[in-house]
């Protein structure tokens, strides 16, 4: 047991999967690898045992840097006064057509 | 929507449309706008997407207490999958033939991938992979009681298909619509999984049912020996749950022990029919002012006789699992070697 307790976990892989062509690839889970060519393997065997993917990225977990949900009200705050980013916000006049 | 989770017993609404039920609403509650979030503590940040139905992402400020129950069930189940590959994998070798063999193997692989997607569920809430295998081995956590029962014949792999997974399906449908967000995702991927397990124990049981009389009795003998430990797996009647009541009121549990039992006796009576097999309760009978079946509980102090340890298997499950991980070891060791080999070799 002694170097079983001494021994690092194994890296978390945050893995993504495309579940048909012209998809985008979405995030399905995780899990415990030593490198990139076991993390893709297992990513395999755990997550498309039933066909649900053409292809995978699996990713260090430790690599990917997320916003913080405590700020996410003023971090998002921007976006939230302008309205005449979207189509909708303009009036087109009647008969105006192709646009 | 949850008012509509369960369809009266005499609709035909499979247990794979209300997950996909589930998934439908939980797209539709993610799009629906919680109020923006002004002036709120924490508590109430957290209360207002409870309320609104929302999940809770692992990231989010949650009570202490709601981490620590939520860690405790998925780790559970996470530790009765893996647990529950044993009993099964018993008769791989014995199948009776290449196809049952092949669905078999494939079924015990599910369970592990099962038993890996709630790992990471409940390693987002800030526990280790390495300490939850270690409180399984050192029976700081426990796994479902029903893995502690032994599969004498090949007519148990049938029965626990049909009843420990119908069972547990009727549990785990309503935890689809679970307050964390990572949980959620997890039960409705394995609860689609579930339902192919179900359907080959049933075919099992069905296939024997209408074979010799000599078969029809082991898949008698089966029923009669699992009826009452699956009942068992909805956990003590609700006079006598103790973390029921939290739980309900955030969304982690949706309905009662004696709710979910009753629903999964209801089921079962019309499908034990048509196998033509008994279930092992004269009790059991339907109860037209309730619109339900009457039917005899299971023996509660034979379960927490099981929980504590003392079941027919307890042991044996433990010190395999034991075995298993110390054998393993090697391979752990040398995947991270040979990791470690490659960096080397990258960087130098």
């Amino acid at each position: 047991m002694t170097n079983e307790a001494r021994r690092p976990e194994w890296g978390l892989w945050e893995v993504f999967v495309r579940p048909r062509r012209g998809l985008s690839h979405s995030h399905v889970g995780s899990l415990h690898a030593p490198d990139a060519d076991i993390a893709l393997r297992n990513a395999r065997d755990v997550y498309t045992r039933r066909q649900e993917g053409v292809s995978i990225w699996v990713v260090p977990a430790s690599a990917i840097t997320a916003s913080s949900p405590d700020e996410k009200d003023s971090f998002f705050d921007p976006a939230g006064d302008k309205v005449y980013r979207h189509p909708t916000f303009y009036e087109v006049p009647e008969g105006v057509q192709h646009l | 929507m949850y008012g509509n989770d369960f369809s009266a017993p005499d609709e035909p609404f499979s247990l794979l449309d209300q997950v996909d039920e589930a998934e439908r609403d939980l797209v539709a509650a993610a799009q629906r706008d919680l109020a923006r979030n002004v002036g709120r503590d924490e508590q109430e940040s957290f209360d207002a997407i409870i309320d609104a139905d929302q999940k809770i992402e692992p990231r989010d400020w949650m009570p202490e207490s709601y981490r620590k129950t939520l860690v405790r069930q998925i780790a559970q189940h996470a530790h009765s999958e893996i647990i529950g590959m044993q009993p099964e994998g018993n008769w791989i070798t014995r199948a009776p033939s290449l196809k049952r063999k092949a669905i078999l193997l494939a079924k015990v692989q599910d369970e592990a991938g099962h038993g890996l997607y709630l790992y990471a569920a409940a390693e987002t809430l800030g526990v280790s992979r390495d300490e939850l295998v270690q409180m399984l081995l050192d029976g700081r956590q426990k796994y479902s009681s029903i893995f502690n029962y032994p599969t004498l014949t090949w007519a148990d792999i049938g029965a626990i298909g049909w009843l420990v997974d119908g069972a547990a399906i009727v549990n785990q449908v309503p935890l689809c619509r679970c307050s964390y967000g990572p949980y959620a995702r997890a039960m409705i991927r394995i609860c689609k999984e579930e339902s192919f397990h179900q359907r080959q124990g049933y075919e099992i049981l069905h296939t024997l049912s209408h074979g010799t009389p000599a078969q029809k009795a082991m898949a008698q003998d089966a029923v009669d020996r699992w009826w009452y430990p699956s009942l068992a797996m909805f956990g003590p009647p609700d006079t006598e749950s103790t973390h029921s009541e939290q739980s309900m009121a955030w969304g982690i549990k949706r309905f009662s022990n004696d709710d979910l039992r009753q629903r999964f006796v209801d089921m079962c009576v019309g499908q034990a029919e048509i196998l033509g097999l008994k279930l092992p309760d004269d009790a059991l009978r339907w109860n037209a002012e309730r619109g339900h079946h009457d039917f005899s509980a299971p023996d509660f102090d034979e379960l927490m006789r099981v929980i504590k340890g003392d079941g027919p298997c307890n042991r044996q499950r433990m010190n395999h699992r034991r075995a298993a991980h110390v054998e393993g070891a090697w391979v752990r060791e040398a995947a991270a070697a040979h990791a470690a080999k490659k960096r080397t070799l990258v960087s130098a």
